[in-house]
């Protein structure tokens, strides 16, 4: 299992598009990956659920992964969220 | 005549005939099935069916609206094979022993009523992609077509709302202008009617029914009004506007790719200011020479650590490329003050537009200034690149930097990496110290680049954002006219060029003045340079310069 929160940088917030761009990482992959805000937690199965964290500035969030690729893919994310988020 | 307001989202005129268009909203009936498994399938089949549509869609769009506005037909595609959607539209089918059409118009009220549950506006306006996919699966289910406008001649689109999909499917031949009673400032329809350069209107209580259908009509992008059936004296005002207009935009047109010579032989440099590599498009397409100020502080801002020098040599190599061998000015990193980034974890201070920003944090903090050089430098190999330093009041500062510099480059040379030997060092002048010291300055580097903004703010002690002081704000101020004067000349007596990136360089008012002064260079931001350009032809220099002499 792995994990890390963030918070949110883009004035946006989660919106559409980085939702879209962050599935498209964790599609087919071997994870189980969940995120949280506060102590609303959705399983990551497509965009509508991270959407519907509605996750702002300056909110935090928090990712965890189980499953083979867990590390790898807490990493991507990780570097993902820092990169555009 | 009757008239509408809305609130206008882009400028224009636009005279035709209106057309409502209404969406085939004919309700999806519940019918029991007897399969489910098989309707499930159905159900796949058609997603399917639809994602595909979604990428044709996206490919249009990337054409007539580029990778902003077409990246929603992207996020569709992914909304429907949200794992989460998916799942309601199945469980609805099976549980319910319903038709695939009916579970999933449910599951699309249902997800739109999450979204507009939350509090969040840009969420609250992800109902409207749920509606727009959910029927674009119904549709493949019940076998309808997709609408598109039924017209002979270019009309002007009236809507309750309109979903990109449908925008998309328009014909953009046929429509003048687009109005709507609902939508938002940043929806789809906007940045269409932004990129085709045609007038829109949102939030307008106009009916959609017969009472406008086929009429003739004017819209007013500039004031935010529709005139229906306009009487002579409405049309005749409006389709003066419309004339003018039109020569405008045909004039910048024909302006793209001239010189900026004035009518004495006199040239400028005309270049952009930009903060972000986004912007590069509008750089070429308003014809910039180059890049007279490109903010480095965006890289820092959106980042919660500090960038890395590959993180950072990325960037400044694609601009460099981009700009293919046009001058590409990079400012190093003017945090602080009203710019902070968490990382930089600088103390709070009582009066930080006279605090530690800009080069007194790189002075600072040479690693961070360090980091920042090698990658500009190591971008310099890419294409031509100048390097600008902010916030100048010292002869020593300039020393330092250059001194920083040659230690980098010295690191460079030993790894044996590749760079601009010949590299362009510049200051911004932007204390009225600097201004008084301008002489020393201009000996120890290549170029000055006014920044008016601050220069104005420590002249004249004016905090600009202080709506209270605009009385004695004043930007033709003659100290700061003055001191504009003493730049210049200071620089062409040591050798120098010089260039004007703040917002004072766009004031047409004054693009005569700068050329009298003799500035070599101005840099706009990209929508402005065309304008000026104008205004640079049109100029006599030597004749202004006699006219103010009498």
């Amino acid at each position: 299992m792995a994990g890390f929160d963030y918070v949110i940088k883009d004035i946006h917030g989660i919106h559409a598009r980085p939702a879209t761009e962050l599935f498209k990482l964790i599609k087919g992959r071997d994870c189980v990956v969940k995120v949280a805000k506060g102590d609303k937690e959705v399983p990551f199965k497509g965009v509508m659920g991270i959407m519907s964290l509605g996750a702002k500035q300056g909110d935090s969030v928090k990712f965890t992964f189980e499953g083979a690729e867990a590390d790898a893919l807490c990493e991507e994310v990780k570097a993902f969220m820092e990169a555009n988020l | 005549m009757v008239i509408y307001s809305g609130k206008s989202v882009f400028g224009g005129i636009a005279i035709g005939k209106l057309y409502v268009y209404t969406k085939d909203d004919s309700m999806v009936k519940r019918v029991h099935i007897d399969d489910p498994e098989a309707e499930i399938e159905r159900y796949h089949k058609a997603k399917e069916v639809a994602i595909e549509q979604l990428g044709e869609l996206y490919e249009k769009a990337l054409k007539e609206v580029g990778e902003d506005g077409a990246g929603v037909f992207e996020a569709h595609q992914m909304m429907l094979e949200d794992g989460d959607y998916i799942d309601s539209v199945e469980n609805i089918i099976r549980t319910q022993e319903v038709n695939a059409e009916y579970a999933v118009a449910q599951t699309g009220d249902s997800f739109a009523q999450m979204f507009l549950d939350m509090e969040d506006e840009y969420f609250k306006g992800r109902a409207a992609d749920m509606h727009d996919i959910s029927e674009r699966v119904i549709g493949v289910l019940s076998g309808k077509g997709n609408g598109g406008i039924q017209a002979t001649e270019p009309v002007i689109v009236v809507a309750d709302d309109l979903a990109p999909s449908e925008t998309v499917q328009m014909d953009k031949d046929l429509i003048l202008s687009f109005v709507t009673v609902h939508g938002s400032a940043n929806s789809h329809t906007s940045i269409l009617a932004k990129t085709m350069n045609i007038p829109a209107m949102i939030g307008c209580e106009i009916p959609l029914d017969d009472s406008v259908n086929g009429k003739i009509a004017v819209v007013d992008g500039f004031e935010g009004k529709v005139y229906v059936e306009p009487d002579e004296e409405t049309m005749a005002a409006k389709k003066k506007i419309y004339d003018e207009e039109l020569e405008k935009k045909a004039l910048l047109e024909r302006l793209k790719g001239k010189d900026n010579v004035t009518l004495d032989g006199q040239h400028i440099n005309l270049y952009a200011n930009i903060g972000n590599t986004k912007d590069l498009g509008l750089v070429m397409k308003n014809d910039a020479g180059g890049i007279g100020l490109f903010r480095s502080e965006f890289i820092y801002l959106g980042s919660d650590h500090y960038p890395t020098e590959s993180e950072q040599f990325e960037i400044y190599k694609t601009v460099a490329q981009t700009l293919a061998g046009k001058k590409v000015i990079i400012r190093t990193l003017d945090i602080g003050a009203d710019k902070q980034a968490d990382y930089f974890e600088l103390p709070k201070e009582e009066n930080p537009a006279m605090g530690l920003r800009a080069i007194r944090i790189c002075l600072t903090r040479p690693e961070v200034f360090k980091t920042q050089l090698r990658a500009i430098l190591r971008a310099s190999a890419f294409g031509k690149i100048a390097i600008m330093f902010p916030m100048i009041i010292s002869l020593w500062e300039v020393k330092e930097i250059k001194k920083v510099v040659e230690e980098v480059k010295a690191e460079l040379d030993e790894e044996g990496l590749n760079y601009d030997k010949n590299i362009e060092l510049g200051i911004m002048i932007e204390t009225p110290a600097a201004v008084m010291v301008a002489d020393e300055l201009a000996k120890e580097v290549d170029f000055f680049s006014v920044g008016t903004n601050d220069l104005t703010q420590y002249t004249l002690a004016i905090d600009r954002q202080n709506d209270s002081l605009e009385k004695f704000y004043d930007s033709h101020h003659p100290a700061i006219l003055k001191m504009l004067k003493m730049i210049v000349d200071a620089a062409h007596r040591n050798g120098a060029w010089a260039g004007i990136c703040g917002e004072l360089g766009a004031d047409l008012s004054l693009t005569k003045e700068f050329l009298a002064m003799g500035y070599d260079e101005l840099s706009v931001s990209p929508g402005r340079i065309l304008p000026i350009r104008k205004v640079v032809l049109e100029t006599n220099v030597s004749e202004y310069r006699e006219s103010k002499e009498t």
